[in-house]
């Protein structure tokens, strides 16, 4: 309490609510795009701003409520900025081998190929020369 | 010095994790950070051959731009999710060529590309000169392609340079 207003509170509530409304928005557009690449884009909106959010004001909360820094929520987000794209990444990728192998996981069209004569990496093994070859494997 | 402590950044950014995780300011915590900060770059020496060189300034400012970047595209995409119905919707593969050449640095942009809401990055082509990304909602494919390879490419390029 800040001269009897309280504005801790009002803030950690207004953060913890901004978050949860995008996270909600995030897991909305999960239920109502079209097909899997488009539904990727829901989930990487709730994990960015939405937990951000939250984050943001579990720090508020701990610092101005109960008097305490604490460093954890930045922990939580560095760990989930580097790991997040690397699951979208996977299904992804998923999604390129169900389309070529023909299957029909949704509306969305399969890419066009590279314009360097090579194909998606993966769909292939490294071959020498590229960034994923390593020479004494 | 140099083999003594092979990897400054990494020996940082471990001390600093390993104190926020503590999440106390005491001699015992910061002495464990420094000894996991002194050891752990020389054990994983042999995962990063021919590390890049990093430039710090550019990388701090890099940061802030696409954090700022993330809150504005989560808005934009919030809109598109609740306000456009699924026949507007133009989503679309994307198909950006490359200038960056070390691992690290086309990592940094493809991470950055799914960070930001709207865009999320699939695959790169087997020679490492194509970006495949794509886009929910991208009417103008060309003018998106050119505003990521300007946006985040250009500075990159000036990073990892």
């Amino acid at each position: 309490m800040i001269g009897g207003f309280p504005l801790a509170e009002l803030l950690t509530a207004a953060l913890i609510v901004v978050g949860a409304s995008f996270a909600l928005i995030g897991s909305w557009g999960l239920v109502r795009l079209p097909s899997l690449m488009e539904r990727l884009h829901g989930p990487t909106k709730a994990s960015t701003l939405g937990l951000g959010g939250m984050l943001i004001g579990s720090v508020v909360f701990f610092q101005l409520v109960k008097g305490e820094w604490t460093t954890h929520e930045l922990l939580v987000s560095l760990f989930l900025f580097v790991t997040a794209p690397i699951a979208a990444n996977m299904i992804a990728k998923v999604h390129l081998h169900r389309l070529r192998l023909g299957e029909k996981p949704g509306p969305a069209d399969p890419p066009t190929a590279p314009r360097d004569g090579s194909d998606w990496a993966t769909y292939e093994a490294p071959r020498e020369g590229t960034p994923g070859w390593f020479p004494d494997e | 010095m140099n083999r003594l402590i092979p990897h400054p950044g990494l020996s940082a950014l471990l001390v600093i994790v390993w104190m926020a995780m503590v999440n106390d300011v005491s001699f015992g915590a910061l002495f464990l950070g420094l000894v996991i900060g002194l050891v752990v770059p020389l054990f994983t020496a042999a995962y990063w051959p021919g590390r890049p060189r990093v430039r710090f300034l550019p990388g701090c400012a890099y940061v802030c731009l696409v954090i700022w970047d993330i809150i504005v595209a989560n808005f934009e995409v919030a809109a598109i999710i609740l306000f456009k119905p699924n026949r507007k919707l133009q989503p679309v593969w994307l198909v950006i060529p490359l200038e960056l050449d070390t691992p690290e640095a086309i990592t940094v942009f493809a991470g950055t590309i799914s960070l930001t809401p709207g865009t999320v990055s699939a695959d790169v082509s087997d020679c490492g000169t194509y970006l495949l990304v794509h886009a929910l909602h991208a009417p103008d494919p060309s003018a998106e392609i050119a505003r990521v390879k300007q946006r985040y490419e250009a500075r990159l390029k000036r990073i990892f340079a």
